[in-house]
């Protein structure tokens, strides 16, 4: 079983995923208890999770092609249909910036009229200080290229391995060291300079130098984890043969080290604003302790303690049906993880996590099952004429 | 310190000695150990090794390095000495547990560390200082070797063994005495 299928069964429960998004929007805009912002400050959660999921799905094939790793041969094609979500990820992230731009929402503090102006009633000392930074032209011209280079290289990425599948050799191998080369590059920097801009200027008051690796790494891991959940899915239906214990030990061990690493930057950033206690870093996490505590600290717990617990072990991370348990509690700290990047900036103490925020976490992830489903039929499942193939087919570790 | 003489064959392949050593088992020989210069993946399931323990053993470091740094943190800042550090509370060790954490992972990581790599030396008796016990000293270069007990293939006489080892591809075969126990 070479050619994955799309079977109607599996596209008709992902598009009652999406039914149930849309149907949670109607639900919000009718009722009047629920506040557009609440929609657009969870459009903004959602579109960015899985847009960031998927974009790890582009990094990790161009980390790999760099370090001309072999093991990950046999997975490309997974990874490459989560990538595949990029372009329409990219879009539901510039709906919302439409959406703060032309003020439908106030999630973006600094954009509000007359926040810049001395004269105004709300005037800014502070983010008036940043609007060399901080305006809407040069905001806006970031976001494309970002976006714009990040989809432009996923779908390169994507051409060159269905060109090598047909072609073979090891041109389109070497090439993709230069191409990934150059994009981890830009990667490295535009990903922090994203995250100032979509995240960190949420709390434009506020900075913070560490956040874009904390962003970053908590991206990894919710790409690592919707990989690992397709790769076992994939097995469970039985395609995907060539995968042993050994890649998915690989992969238990990614989502292991990535989990500490997201919880060392967390808590790097976290003590030393806590130590310093200095008015002006405080205020990012004032509102997340008072107002959000419980959900707060539990979230911290769920990234942190849940893999070491359960992940320490070599068998468990073997074990792919403890491994998918596991990465699906992980999956959804993360996601409240982004929630509380976004949120307490956002909706100050009224966010919550109600019908709305669920509802939508549904629909978008129908969308996203949806395109990396049918991406996934689209090509055979594991690429033909990778040069590391046979090397990942014998990938053997102990 | 105990000595005990084994038979060693001698390869110039790795994947010439796992052949080897499959070869002589399908024969019903049992080999004991191998030495090779560099890590072989898959040959401690040839040889049918069992699975190291060590990982058991940092747990226990690690718990007892935490362990000690919270008992000396907490008698240090809390008990014997409150320091006032910035206005930070003092009085209670969850209060200041943030401050605490760097010093409780350091510690833990350096017990861990520490006991594992002196207890790996103690168990393999590869302290510095120690005489070496590999067969020759080719392997930790190029070479690598099988060691066979005639204890424990009584069946085949030592002449046999010896026949069947230089038979499975070896480059030589020899018989020599090492260390088995220190105490």
């Amino acid at each position: 079983m070479d050619q994955f299928t799309f079977t109607d069964k599996s596209k008709k429960i992902f598009i009652a995923l999406i039914l149930i998004g849309v149907a949670t929007i109607i639900y919000g805009v009718l009722d009047s208890s629920v506040s557009s912002h609440r929609i657009w400050t969870s459009a903004l959660i959602n579109g960015w999770f899985f847009f960031s999921t998927a974009m790890m799905g582009t990094v990790f094939i161009a980390i790999n092609s760099a370090s001309q790793s072999g093991w990950i041969v046999v997975l490309k094609r997974v990874f490459e249909a989560v990538s595949m979500y990029v372009p329409i990820g990219a879009i539901t992230l510039i709906l919302v910036f439409i959406a703060s731009s032309l003020h439908w929402n106030h999630i973006y503090h600094w954009m509000a009229e007359g926040i810049t102006d001395p004269n105004s009633s709300h005037y800014d000392a502070l983010i008036a200080h940043k609007e060399p930074y901080l305006n809407l032209p040069f905001w806006w011209g970031r976001a494309l290229v970002i976006l714009g280079t990040w989809v432009g290289f996923t779908y390169i990425y994507r051409r060159k391995s269905l060109k090598e599948d047909k072609e073979g050799g090891t041109k389109i191998y070497t090439g993709s060291m230069v191409t990934s080369a150059i994009f981890l590059v830009f990667f490295s920097y535009s990903s922090v300079v994203a995250s100032w801009d979509w995240f960190m200027s949420i709390d434009a008051h506020w900075f913070s130098t560490l956040y874009g690796w904390y962003v970053f790494s908590g991206m990894w891991i919710a790409g690592m984890i919707m990989v690992f959940l397709l790769t076992h899915y994939l097995m469970g239906k039985g395609y995907l043969k060539e995968v042993n214990a050994s890649h998915i030990h690989d992969l238990g061990k990614f989502i292991f080290g990535i989990s500490f690493l997201w919880t060392y930057l967390f808590f790097s950033q976290f003590m030393l604003i806590w130590y310093a206690n200095i008015p002006e870093e405080v205020t990012y996490y004032i509102p997340r302790l008072n107002d959000y505590t419980w959900s707060f600290w539990g979230m911290v717990i769920v990234n942190f303690v849940v893999p070491m617990l359960f992940l320490m072990s070599k068998t468990t991370k073997r074990n792919r049906n403890v491994l998918a348990v596991v990465s699906v509690i992980i999956f959804f700290g993360h996601w409240m993880d982004i929630y509380f990047l976004i949120t307490p900036g956002a909706m100050k103490a009224d966010g919550q996590i109600g019908i709305i925020e669920i509802g939508m976490l549904f629909g978008y992830l129908g969308l996203f099952l949806f395109v990396v489903f049918r991406e996934l039929s689209k090509a055979p499942l594991v690429v033909k004429n990778h040069p590391l193939l046979e090397e990942s087919k014998h990938h053997r570790i102990n | 310190m105990t000595k005990e003489k084994f038979i060693y064959g001698m390869y110039n392949d790795d994947d010439l000695m796992i052949a080897g050593i499959k070869q002589l088992q399908s024969k019903g020989i049992h080999v004991r150990d191998a030495y090779s210069p560099f890590p072989i993946h898959g040959l401690e399931d040839v040889l049918g090794m069992k699975w190291t323990r060590i990982a058991i053993a940092a747990f226990i470091f690690g718990i007892t390095g935490l362990t000690l740094a919270i008992l000396t943190i907490n008698y240090m800042m809390i008990m014997d000495w409150p320091l006032n550090i910035g206005g930070k509370p003092n009085f209670h060790f969850y209060q200041n547990l943030p401050a605490f954490i760097p010093i409780m992972f350091e510690f833990t990581v350096l017990c861990a560390g520490h006991g594992m790599a002196i207890t790996y030396f103690f168990r393999n008796m590869t302290l510095p200082g120690l005489p070496a016990r590999n067969p020759h000293p080719r392997t930790t270069d190029d070479h690598f070797a099988i060691e066979i007990a005639e204890c424990e293939n009584k069946k085949f006489s030592k002449e046999e063994i010896e026949t069947m080892i230089a038979e499975s591809g070896t480059v030589a075969v020899f018989e020599k005495e090492r260390i088995v126990k220190f105490l």
